[in-house]
C-alpha cells in the first residue's frame, strides 16, 4: 500500500484549550488523541463512532480547519501539519468536503448555478470554463435535465437533490479525496442509498478516495472497503468492512453492532445487550483504556491502569485492546 | 384522574372505559383528514386515514419524510396549527368520540391524561431555566391534578422507570446529555399514566448505543405497564423494535396497515416493498436498493394511485384511485389486492 498511500496520519492529537474567564488555563478537550491511519488512492473508508467521539474534529484537522496539537499529516506525499497558508490552499483544491447537515450546507439565497460557481471563482478557474464544468458536474450527480435545476434555490429541492448539490460542489474542483461528514444521516433510507450509490459511482469512475463519517454503520457497509471505529478520541479498531461485521474484536465495536437493529418482527421481544453508561469526558478521560468503565470484558489491574497500544491479531486487523495482547 | 398514582404499578385503564366499551378497540380512527393552508394552495397532509388499534398493541407509523406522519399524530391529539384548512373524520378512544369533546374537556380528560405525546425534537424544547424534575411533573400540576409534593414523587418514579438517576430531578436541561434529556421527555409523557403514548421520532437525533438503551427502556415499559405506544419514525429498522402493527403512509395516505410479523418479513404494497428493500441490513447480506424519483407534491397530488409513477408493478387500473382492500389480516391500498 506504501506507494499507493494518498493520506497518512500519524499519532495525531487535536486538543482544544479550555480557558476560564478567557485567559486562565482550565484544561484541554482531547478531541483527537493519538490517531494513526493510512488511506490508499481509490479506497473508501468509514469512520464510525458515537456523537462527540471526535470524528468531525479529526476531519477538520485533516482539512487544516483545526490546528493539530501534535502528530503528522501527509497528503499525496506532502506534509500538511505545518498549517502553511499555501499548503492549505493546495490541499483544499484536492479535497472535496461534504459537511454534516445538508439542510444548513447550502446558502438559501443562492441558486444552484451560483453555489457551484463559487469554488471555481475562489480557485481562479478560468471564467470561460465555468459553464461547462458546472454542467458536467451536474450531469455527473444526475441533476438532470441541467436546465431544470440551474436556477433553482435550495428550498425548491428535495433532501436528496440538495445533498446532490452539496456533492456536486465538493466534486467540481476534481479532488483526489472526498470527505463526507454524516452525508446521509438526515435523509430517508431510500434517498440515503441513492446518495451513497452516487458517491460510490463517482469514486470508482475517477479512482478517488473517500472518507465517510457516520454513526450508522449499516448504511455505509456496502459503500466502503474499510472501517475505523472511533471511541472517545481514539481509533479503537481498524479493519475490513466484512471483518468488522463478522468478527468484531473490540468490546466497543461488539456493543455498537449489537445496538444496530435490522428490521425484524422478533425485535419486539428481544432486549439488546448494551453496556450501561455514557462515553467519558474528553477533558478528564479515565486512566487506561477509555472504554474500561463500560467494558463487560475488563481485565482489572490492566485495562484501568494502562492505555492499550495497537495490536494486530490478524493481518490488517488492528485493535487497541488488552484482550489481544 | 386518580390521586394515588404513586402506589400503582399497573396503569389506570378503567377510568374512562366501562366494561362494555373495553371490548372494542382502544383506538378507532375513521376517515381522518387534515389539510393546511399554504401560500400557494392547500397541503393535503393527511387524507382519509382509517384504522383500529387494539388494547395492548403498539403501532409503528412509517413512511418517508413529509408523508404526513406528524400531521396524523397532531390530528389524533388535536394539536392543530393555526393554518388548518380541513380537519374532519372521527377518532374514538375507548369508545369516546374525541373530536366531539369541547376543547376544555379534551384538555382536562384526554391530552396528557389518556394520550400523551413526545414531539419530534422535543428534547431541545425543555425549558432551560426550570429544573428538569419540575418540568416532568408539570402535566400533573395542570388543573391542580396533584399537589406539588405528590407530583414530584411521581416524577421520581417515572424517572426510575425510564432510567434517569433521581439526582437529575434537580438539574437543568443543559446539564443533561442528549440521551438523558430524551429520557426525561419520555418520563414527562408517562407521568400522568396515560393509556396511549405517541412518540414522534424519539431517538433519531441520538446515536446508536443511546438509541438502543432507550428502546430497551421503552420495551420494558411496554411489557411491564401494558402501555400502548404509537411510534412514528422514518427509520424502519428502529420501528420494528416496538411495533405489533405497522401503518405505512405515502404522500398523505395510508397505503398499508399490517401485522408486524407479516410486514417486516414481506410487506404487501409495492411502495412498502421498495421501502423495505432500501433499508440497509447489518446481519443479512443484501445490497440495499433505492426508489427512483420522489413523492408527489401534496398541493396537487396526482389522480389515481399516488405511487403509480414510481411503481414497478403499475398497470392500467392504477389511473383510478384504489380503495383499501382487505388481504390476509392486512389492509392494502393497491389494485393488486382487489379480491374477485
Ligand atoms: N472548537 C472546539 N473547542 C472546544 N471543544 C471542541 C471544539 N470542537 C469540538 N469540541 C469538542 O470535541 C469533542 C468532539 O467533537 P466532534 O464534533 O469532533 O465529535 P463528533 O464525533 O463529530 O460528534 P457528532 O457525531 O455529534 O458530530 C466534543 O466534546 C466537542 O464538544
Ligand atoms: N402547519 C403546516 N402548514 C403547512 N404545511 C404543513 C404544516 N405542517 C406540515 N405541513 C406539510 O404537510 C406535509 C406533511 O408533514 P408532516 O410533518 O406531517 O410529515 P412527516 O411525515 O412527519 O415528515 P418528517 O419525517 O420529515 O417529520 C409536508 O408536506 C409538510 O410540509
Ligand atoms: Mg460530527
Ligand atoms: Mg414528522
Amino acid at each position: 500500500m506504501e506507494d499507493n498511500t494518498l493520506l497518512a496520519v500519524k499519532d495525531l492529537r487535536t486538543w482544544f484549550e479550555l480557558k476560564r474567564w478567557g485567559f486562565i488555563h482550565a484544561g484541554f478537550v482531547r478531541a483527537v488523541d493519538g490517531v494513526t491511519f493510512q488511506i490508499a488512492l481509490g479506497e473508501a473508508v468509514t469512520i464510525v463512532g458515537e456523537s462527540g467521539s471526535g470524528k468531525t474534529t479529526l476531519l477538520r484537522t485533516i482539512l487544516g480547519l483545526a490546528q493539530p496539537t501534535s502528530g503528522e499529516i501527509t497528503f499525496d506525499g506532502r506534509r500538511m501539519d505545518g498549517q502553511k497558508a499555501q499548503d492549505l490552499v493546495w490541499l483544499r483544491s484536492h479535497v472535496g468536503f461534504v459537511q454534516q447537515d445538508p439542510y444548513g450546507a447550502l446558502a438559501p439565497f443562492m441558486t444552484v448555478s451560483r453555489i457551484l460557481k463559487e469554488p471555481l471563482a475562489i480557485n481562479k478557474v478560468d471564467e470561460s470554463e465555468h459553464e461547462q464544468r458546472i454542467r458536467a458536474v451536474m450531469d455527473e450527480v444526475r441533476l438532470i435535465p441541467v436546465e431544470d435545476f440551474l436556477n433553482k434555490y435550495p428550498h425548491m429541492l428535495s433532501g436528496g437533490q440538495q445533498q446532490r448539490v452539496v456533492i456536486a460542489r465538493a466534486m467540481i474542483l476534481r479532488p483526489k479525496l472526498i470527505v463526507a461528514d454524516e452525508p446521509v444521516s438526515m435523509l430517508d433510507a431510500s434517498v440515503r442509498v441513492e446518495v451513497l450509490e452516487l458517491i460510490r459511482r463517482i469514486q470508482k469512475a475517477h479512482n478517488l478516495s473517500v472518507i465517510y463519517i457516520t454513526h450508522d454503520l449499516s448504511s455505509v457497509r456496502y459503500f466502503s472497503e474499510r472501517v475505523f471505529v472511533m471511541y472517545a478520541a481514539k481509533l479503537v479498531e481498524k479493519t475490513d468492512v466484512g471483518q468488522v461485521v463478522q468478527n468484531p474484536l473490540h468490546p466497543y465495536t461488539q456493543a455498537l453492532l449489537n445496538a444496530i437493529p435490522d428490521p425484524d418482527p422478533e425485535n419486539v421481544t428481544r432486549f439488546r445487550d448494551i453496556p450501561p453508561g455514557e462515553p467519558p469526558s474528553l477533558i478528564t478521560p479515565p486512566t487506561g483504556c477509555h472504554f474500561h468503565p463500560r467494558c463487560p470484558r475488563i481485565i482489572r489491574g490492566v485495562c484501568d491502569v494502562e492505555d492499550p497500544p495497537e495490536f494486530e491479531p490478524a493481518p490488517g486487523h488492528f485493535v487497541e485492546c488488552w484482550l489481544y495482547k | 384522574m386518580t390521586g394515588d398514582m404513586n402506589s400503582q404499578t399497573k396503569p389506570v385503564t378503567g377510568n374512562i372505559a366501562d366494561s362494555a366499551t373495553r371490548d372494542g378497540p382502544l383506538l378507532k380512527v375513521e376517515n381522518v383528514c387534515l389539510y393546511f393552508h399554504a401560500s400557494n394552495g392547500v397541503v393535503r397532509a393527511v387524507e382519509d386515514v382509517s384504522f383500529e388499534l387494539n388494547r395492548g398493541r403498539s403501532l409503528a407509523i412509517i413512511g418517508e419524510s413529509g408523508c404526513g406522519k406528524t400531521s396524523l399524530a397532531r390530528a389524533l391529539l388535536r394539536l392543530l396549527p393555526r393554518n388548518v384548512e380541513t380537519y374532519t373524520g372521527r377518532v374514538f378512544l375507548d369508545g369516546t368520540d374525541l373530536m366531539k369533546l369541547s376543547e376544555e374537556r379534551f384538555r382536562r380528560n384526554v391530552r396528557w391524561v389518556k394520550i400523551s405525546m413526545v414531539s419530534q425534537a422535543a428534547m431541545n424544547s425543555l425549558n432551560p431555566v426550570l429544573k428538569v424534575g419540575d418540568q416532568v411533573a408539570e402535566p400533573l400540576l395542570l388543573d391542580h391534578r396533584l399537589d406539588k409534593r405528590k407530583a414530584l414523587e411521581r416524577a421520581r418514579e417515572v424517572f426510575r422507570i425510564v432510567g434517569v438517576p433521581a439526582a437529575f430531578l434537580d438539574r437543568y436541561a443543559f446539564e443533561l446529555s442528549g440521551g438523558m434529556r430524551q429520557r426525561a421527555i419520555i418520563a414527562m409523557a408517562l407521568v400522568a399514566n396515560p393509556t396511549l403514548v405517541i412518540l414522534d421520532e424519539p431517538t433519531s437525533a441520538l446515536d446508536v448505543l443511546t438509541q438502543a438503551n432507550i428502546m430497551n427502556a421503552l420495551k420494558k415499559i411496554k411489557q411491564e405497564l401494558g402501555l400502548n405506544f404509537i411510534l412514528i419514525t422514518h427509520d424502519i429498522a428502529t420501528s420494528s423494535e416496538l411495533a405489533d402493527e405497522v401503518l405505512c403512509m405515502y404522500a398523505g395516505q395510508l397505503v398499508e396497515y399490517n401485522k408486524a410479523e407479516q410486514f417486516y418479513r414481506e410487506p404487501f404494497h409495492p411502495y412498502a416493498q421498495k421501502l423495505m428493500a432500501s433499508v440497509p441490513t447489518l446481519r443479512i447480506h443484501k445490497k440495499p436498493d433505492f426508489i427512483a424519483g420522489h413523492p408527489p407534491s401534496l398541493l396537487n397530488p396526482p389522480e389515481g394511485c399516488r405511487f403509480a409513477a414510481r411503481c414497478p408493478k403499475r398497470f392500467e387500473r392504477c389511473q383510478e384511485e384504489p380503495a383499501l382492500f382487505a388481504y390476509r389480516d392486512a389492509a392494502v391500498k393497491c389494485w393488486l389486492y382487489q379480491q374477485g
